[in-house]
């Protein structure tokens, strides 16, 4: 739980970095889930690992609770949760699931993995 | 469970037993008994243009603007735009709809090659995209068209099968009454088993195509709960949309009429207790080619348009001109009250369509004129080489269809030339039917005669003779019966009766032209003579007159000379002699004057 809080408020941090800078971002993701599950808990925490392993600095993540927001659902065709979707650069790409796997997110995104 | 849950929704008037939601497409609330299952989920499977979206859409479209539910469409195949123009061609306006909050579109699109799979997840977006939805327009009827393209969109079907399960547990939760749309499977009612799902409502939609023919079928596999019919229903995609055919109305409840109305043809009036068939009735005329059936039934309709009534006539053999040109050689002449509006003539190739279509555009045409009479000529055509099992249903459809409109129909059926048995002849259809007149070719002495027999004609008394049939410049008619023995004389047979007649009528009219002039010429005589004896007797009177008058002269004169005589005298004549004297002879003479 702590993990998520910090996760949640380096979202926060990444949001408003993003929306200030908007060219900043090399790599803008966005997470969609549904509620605090584990599912997009364990999504959330995998999804930061990774892009801190590999695109430190160079990447931004939204996370979108469709619970809260239900309509943006319809917007990026989201039937999965959770799914990430790689907004930038394009083409777009989603990988669904919690992310669990390192080797298919970066397959997924599309990033190089640093040596 | 949501079974508790039902119990609550309100229920339609009608349908005491299960709640259900009328569709609003013709004839499947007829079978449903009411319609779809209120607030549980249907599965509407076919192959691929069975016209499931179609039905889909109509349910949905039907519940927005007739029964005041709102529905949410989701869509997994077409887009928005395609499905709005579908339905636009029926006449819907699917963007008015969406903007009055009566309809929501959602369209579910998934691209495999774009989605990565990792880890564990669940659909609750389509969930949460679903619900939104439902709750945005309040939402009471849902349509998932196909949701099982989402097993070729996400790679683990494990995941998928439990999220439809839940799913479905979670429509049936908010009590909204959804269609749900499947592919064909080979061995399953749809592909990837979405009936074990579903379980409340199955119904199966299917195409099939019969000598190049195409004719749609929709069954109601399972209701639970319920009654339905369970036979397959031959079903339409129309210009106004969907219509499911019951094969009857299930029920015979029409109104018998005793208004009685011509066939045109007088003498087959005459046989019909000389006052015509029963209004709304159905009348069958069979016989082989060149008996005239086509005739019987264009003096059918001349009469019906004559009485100022509008009549529909379907003919499968002739176009309009030909049939015009043909009627007119016999003194029908229809052309005129085509002009005038009262008739209308739907000329088609049978092949056209499949029976069933033809049915709905019979029904469509009836539906729009309104005509008091129809005629179709033939129905045996309609089937071409097909099974005749068709043809009676869909006849019986439509027998009762117009029955219960009060529209007096006559259909003429072709019997095959060889057919010697006639009742096996007529497609089967002729105990549909009310009345039925055989026309026939009768061959005998060297010539063929059409001859006309009324095999049938319920409720009224008729003629079992069998009528000569003319046809000439002034229209079908019947010709009066010879019997010469126990026979029925026809043709020449007939015409040398006639002629027979003629002459036997024609000597006895000489005959008698004889007697009366000799009657008069007897009288003349006799006139004659009461002349002669007049004129003698008148004779004889002026001869007896003379004679008195001259006696009297005679003895005046005698007198006179007497007198004369005493007075040149002066000598008073011998008065009491003379005056005794002359009156005892006067006397007798005048007396004999007298």
């Amino acid at each position: 739980m702590n993990a998520h809080k910090s996760a949640k408020l380096t979202v926060a941090e990444e949001k408003a970095l993003h929306e200030e800078r908007p060219d900043v971002a090399e790599w803008q993701l966005r997470l969609y889930v549904a509620g605090q599950t584990a599912k997009s808990i364990a999504a959330f925490e995998n999804l930061k690992r990774v892009c801190e392993t590999h695109l430190a600095g160079r990447y931004s993540i939204e996370v979108v609770d469709l619970l809260v927001n239900p309509r943006l659902a319809a917007g990026d065709q989201i039937l999965a949760v959770p799914t990430l979707v790689r907004k930038f650069p394009e083409p777009i790409r989603k990988i669904i699931g919690d992310l669990s796997n390192e080797e298919r997110v970066l397959v997924g995104l599309d990033v190089h993995p640093r040596q | 469970m949501a079974r508790p849950k039902k119990t609550t929704k309100t229920s339609l008037p009608e349908a005491p037993g299960l709640p259900k939601a009328p569709t609003g497409i013709q004839g499947l609330d007829e079978i449903t008994g009411g319609g779809l299952p209120r607030g549980r989920p249907t599965l509407l499977c076919g192959s691929a243009g069975s016209g499931k979206t179609m039905l889909a859409a109509e349910f949905l479209v039907h519940g927005a603007l007739q029964y005041d539910e709102p529905g949410v469409f989701m869509m997994f195949e077409e887009s928005a735009e395609e499905l709005a123009q579908n339905l636009r061609s029926l006449g819907v306006d699917l963007v008015r709809l969406q903007k009055q909050n009566k309809v929501a579109i959602d369209h579910v699109h998934i691209e495999r090659n774009e989605i990565q799979e990792t880890g564990e997840y669940d659909l609750e977006g389509l969930f949460i995209r679903l619900g939104h939805a439902i709750d945005t327009i309040g939402a009471k009827r849902v349509v998932l068209d196909t949701i099982e393209a989402l097993f070729s969109g996400l790679p683990n079907h494990a995941v998928l099968r439990a999220e439809l399960r839940r799913l479905f547990r979670w429509l049936k939760d908010r009590g909204v009454t959804a269609v749900i749309t499947g592919e064909r499977g080979e061995q399953s009612l749809t592909r990837y088993g979405l009936e074990e799902y579903v379980a409340d409502c199955v119904i199966l939609l299917d195409h099939r195509i019969a000598d190049q023919v195409s004719t749609r079928r929709l069954r109601v596999v399972k209701y639970r709960g319920t009654e339905h019919g369970t036979n397959e229903y031959p079903f339409l995609i129309a210009r106004n949309g969907i219509s499911v055919l019951p094969i009857t109305s299930m029920r015979l409840d029409h109104e018998a009429q005793t208004e009685r109305v011509s066939t045109g043809i007088r003498g087959l009036d005459d046989m019909l207790g000389g006052r015509g068939l029963y209004r709304a009735s159905s009348t069958l005329v069979s016989g082989a080619p060149g008996t005239g059936k086509s005739s019987v039934g264009a003096s059918f309709v001349d009469a019906a348009c004559a009485r100022g009534e509008r009549a529909l006539l379907f003919a499968y053999e002739e176009s309009s001109h030909q049939l015009l040109r043909n009627m007119a050689s016999i003194g029908l002449d229809l052309g005129r009250w085509e002009r005038q509006g009262l008739l209308h003539i739907d000329a088609s190739r049978p092949t056209l369509h499949g029976l069933e279509q033809h049915l709905v555009h019979m029904y469509e045409l009836v539906r729009e004129l309104k005509p008091s009479v129809v005629v179709v000529d033939p129905i045996s055509n309609l089937t071409m080489d097909r099974d005749d099992r068709l043809l009676k249903p869909t006849l019986m459809r439509l027998i009762d269809y117009l029955k219960q409109q009060g529209i007096t129909a006559l259909f003429t059926s072709l019997t095959s030339d060889m057919a010697a048995d006639v009742a096996d002849s007529q497609v089967g259809v002729s105990s549909l039917m009310d009345t039925w007149i055989l026309l026939s070719n009768m061959a005998a002495n060297g010539e063929r005669t059409r001859t006309l027999q009324v095999l049938k004609s319920r409720g009224m008394p008729h003629s079992h003779q069998v009528r000569e049939f003319v046809m000439g410049d002034g229209g079908v008619d019947l010709v009066d019966v010879y019997l010469a023995g126990d026979r029925v004389l026809t043709g020449t047979a007939r015409v040398s009766q006639v002629a027979q007649e003629q002459a036997a009528s024609d000597l006895r009219r000489r005959d008698h032209d004889r007697r009366l002039k000799e009657l008069a010429n007897h009288r003349k005589a006799i006139d004659a003579q009461i002349a002669a004896l007049n004129a003698q007797a008148e004779e004889r009177a002026g001869e007896v007159e003379f004679a008195i008058e001259r006696e009297r002269l005679t003895a005046e004169g005698a007198s006179a000379r007497a007198r004369a005589n005493a007075q040149s005298r002066d000598v008073p004549p011998p008065r009491p002699r003379v005056p005794s004297a002359t009156p005892a002879a006067e006397t007798p003479a005048r007396k004999g004057a007298r």
